[in-house]
């Protein structure tokens, strides 16, 4: 998955950091700790910028570029925020034989940005994502907890016309 | 007692559809007309047939409901519940075929099928620890404790013939014996519900529809091999899965299936439950241990296997799913019953998530030795639209592509090795006549560059110029050499990888280039996909006979490459990116690409 390196500005807030100091302090010494630690300070911010690993990798006294190696290897983590509306596209092998391809060029063309990636004014993310296992109701798109199934390209401009602002 | 019973089906397929909300509504109505006491509602996992979900079936009739809605489930209600009359139009078309309807497990989806794995999805309620226990649950977890033996618990599962179920089929038995064998100390049991071939569900319905099967066999599996700690590693975009899961422990640990003195048996097991973050390679058994360690969840070459030396350094089992949802029943019924099921070297059933281009997509379990052509025409009820078969690709990144001819192979490891597939956790996806085999070998190249961790270079590199030269061949730039080289270069990588990723990744590729030959020359020689997928071979043209000059193609192209007047015949011209806006815009089929 694209993981480039965000264009959008770090705007964590006291409060987020003292969520994340009390993670950090909660799990430190448990084995394994630094997955369930990203998981739960991606929960916090909605993505992983280069401020939280610094706080993650200082509060686990382990080395940044370890805890960016973690960061980077899995697809669940993101360096770019999510827009307010998340919208992924599945790319599994029972949507992808769907059109599902067709579908994801159609939204990247739409909302302007590669998948991975955030639009500037944070209204919109796009992702392709791996299996979400409704294959009975292939293809699949989803916007945020929306489940949009059996559908086609055309499709496209009437669904994203009810995520405006 | 109650005299009816409606199962509504809350797997994530139907669970998309909203079957929750039926569950409140027809709770809320029972109620309201007292009948609460007479009929019960039941949350029930996966029933298998998901293209036609949300799916309701009621008892004692056994009726069938498919594709049901909010309208839908308010009729089932008004004429089936209060006035027993069956709501013909919503009934599963497949149970009216003979001119009555029939009994749902009469039906050719389900008939062939024998639920060994999947035995309690879609009958009991999987958030009811009392729905499991009375269907025989944590019966042979008492029977192990209390009368066999570890060894002779292994003995049984040898015996059985069970071999795992993620894909490589290495004895499960074999597997116990190997981490029983090492000196008693710290061991663990972990399971593999990381499911990551893409277009495969299986795991996540059993963790959705049975989430205490793989409590009770792990348990088992610890006794057997003397461990007391257990994790399991699910993916973490199986949100419904981990919450039932986490739910089921709860309640197994208050109950006394889990933690000190089991039944007080003086046996002590207890488990955590760890999330992946999305990595295919964390299937492969090593990697998987060393992403539950917290790192990257690189594989490491093997001896040591992890049954001498896995997680945090100790002897580990790790089973996958469905090997382990297999266990409590070979317990139970005894190992004969179970290899009694099957072929010489592959007993028992295996589940596939069927997907594609078929009618019945959905969850089947069918006993080993079935063929293919049985479970896409019969269980999987064809190709819809009339549209001609292609191939059937089995073992998802890490298998292959078989063809039409080759239908009638029956499904084992062996034989599904043998024509150059391999049996994978068991994701079936069909495709027909409109797949393009080069594009979609450059599908899964393109997954399996993504997800190779990058630690040997045959699979970093390797996969990555595999890619490279398909993309080249789709794009029309290709060469008869580039075929050569893709048929050397696989065999490289397969020969000197690491990993198990590694060393099938180039499957899709190899077996498309052998059964699949003149479509790839026929994009290398002739420039032309036959299939109409590769994009930059086609251009897309308006039917002069077709075209009435309504001008509605004109102003949805987004590139302007669309060009006439009103009543007038249009053309499209070289600044088409071939996006099929137009395609879909144009109300009278005048636009097709060739």
């Amino acid at each position: 998955m694209e993981n480039s390196k965000t264009k959008n500005p770090f705007q964590g807030t006291k409060e987020q950091e003292n969520e994340l100091m009390k993670l950090i302090e909660a799990n430190k010494n448990e084995p394994g700790a630094l997955m369930p630690l990203l998981q739960g300070a991606q929960d916090i911010y909605g993505y992983l910028p280069i401020e939280v690993q610094t706080m993650i990798a200082k509060g686990l006294d382990k080395p940044l570029e370890e805890v960016y190696g973690v960061v980077t290897f899995y697809s669940q983590f993101s360096l770019n925020p999510k827009g307010k509306y998340k919208v992924s596209v599945c790319l599994g092998t029972a949507c992808y034989v769907k059109a599902a391809g067709e579908i994801f060029e159609r939204l990247e063309r739409l909302l302007g940005i590669k998948g991975g990636e955030c639009t500037e004014d944070g209204l919109y993310s796009l992702d392709a994502c791996r299996c979400v296992g409704a294959c009975g109701l292939a293809p699949v798109v989803l916007v945020n907890e929306d489940v949009y199934g059996r559908i086609g390209p055309e499709d496209i401009d009437e669904i994203m016309a009810k995520y405006k602002e | 007692m109650y005299r009816s019973h409606i199962l509504v089906c809350a797997g994530t397929n139907c669970h998309s559809g909203k079957s929750d909300k039926f569950i409140e509504y027809l709770d809320e109505k029972l109620l309201e007309h007292k009948l609460n006491e007479e009929v019960k509602v039941v949350k029930t996992g996966c029933f298998g047939l998901c293209a036609f979900g949300p799916v309701v079936v009621v008892y004692p009739e056994g009726i069938f409901y498919q594709m049901v809605d909010q309208a839908g489930i308010e009729r089932i209600f008004a004429e089936h519940v209060l006035k027993g009359r069956i709501v013909d139009d919503l009934v599963y078309e497949e149970s009216k075929k003979h001119g009555v309807i029939e009994p749902f497990e009469q039906t050719d989806f389900f008939r062939k099928q024998v639920r060994v794995a999947l035995h309690n999805c879609g009958v009991i309620d999987p958030e009811d620890i009392n729905e499991y226990i009375a269907v025989d649950g944590y019966q042979a977890l008492a029977k192990v404790l209390t009368t066999m033996t570890p060894q002779q618990v292994i003995d049984e599962i040898k015996a059985s013939g069970l071999r795992g179920r993620g894909g490589a089929g290495f004895p499960t038995g074999l597997k116990w014996s190997f981490a029983a064998a090492e000196p008693a100390g710290k061991k663990y049991i972990c399971c593999n519900a990381d499911e990551g071939d893409p277009g495969a569900f299986m795991d996540r319905s059993v963790l959705e529809g049975d989430p205490h099967v793989l409590i009770e066999a792990m348990a088992i599996a610890a006794y057997a091999v003397g461990a007391d700690e257990g994790y399991k590693y699910v993916r973490a975009e199986y949100p419904l899965a981990v919450q039932r899961f986490q739910k089921a422990l709860d309640d197994a640990r208050a109950m006394g299936f889990l933690g000190e003195n089991i039944l007080g048996t003086g046996f002590s097991f207890d488990m955590h439950v760890k999330l992946g973050a999305g990595a295919f390679v964390c299937g492969e058994e090593t990697a998987l241990l060393t992403s539950i360690e917290g790192n990257r969840g690189e594989p490491r070459p093997r001896p040591p296997f992890p049954a001498v030396k896995g997680l945090f350094g100790k002897p580990t089992v790790l089973n996958n799913v469905e090997t382990l949802a297999n266990i409590p029943r070979i317990i139970m019924e005894g190992a004969d019953w179970f290899a009694g099921m099957g072929t010489e070297t592959s007993k028992g059933t295996k589940v596939f998530a069927l997907g594609g281009n078929i009618v019945n997509v959905g969850l089947v379990e069918v006993p080993m030795g079935i063929t293919l052509r049985e479970i896409v025409e019969e269980i999987g009820g064809g190709i819809p639209s009339g549209k001609k078969f292609k191939a059937a690709q089995t073992g998802g990144p890490s298998g292959g592509c078989i063809p039409a001819k080759l239908l009638d192979t029956g499904i084992d490891y062996e034989s599904l090795a043998q024509v150059g597939s391999m049996m994978g956790s068991g994701g079936l996806i069909v495709m027909d006549e409109d797949s393009c085999m080069v594009d979609i070998a450059k599908f899964y190249l393109d997954f399996t560059v993504d997800e190779s961790c990058g630690k040997c270079a045959p699979c970093r590199i390797g996969t990555k110029q595999l890619l490279e030269i398909l993309e080249k061949i789709t794009q029309g730039q290709g060469v008869m050499e580039d075929l050569d080289t893709l048929k050397t270069l696989s065999t490289h990588i397969m020969e000197n990888s690491l990993c198990a990723l590694g060393q099938t990744a180039p499957n899709p590729v190899a077996s498309t280039l052998e059964y699949f030959w003149d479509e790839y020359v026929e994009h290398v020689v002739n420039k032309k996909c036959p299939a109409g997928m590769c994009k930059d071979l086609l251009t897309y043209t308006i039917l002069p006979d077709k075209c009435i000059g309504c001008t509605i193609c004109a102003r949805v192209c987004p590139v302007n490459a669309i060009s006439g007047k009103v009543k007038e015949i249009h053309t499209i011209d070289e600044k088409c990116i071939k996006c099929g806006v137009c395609v879909d815009k144009c109300k009278f089929d005048a636009i097709i690409k060739v």
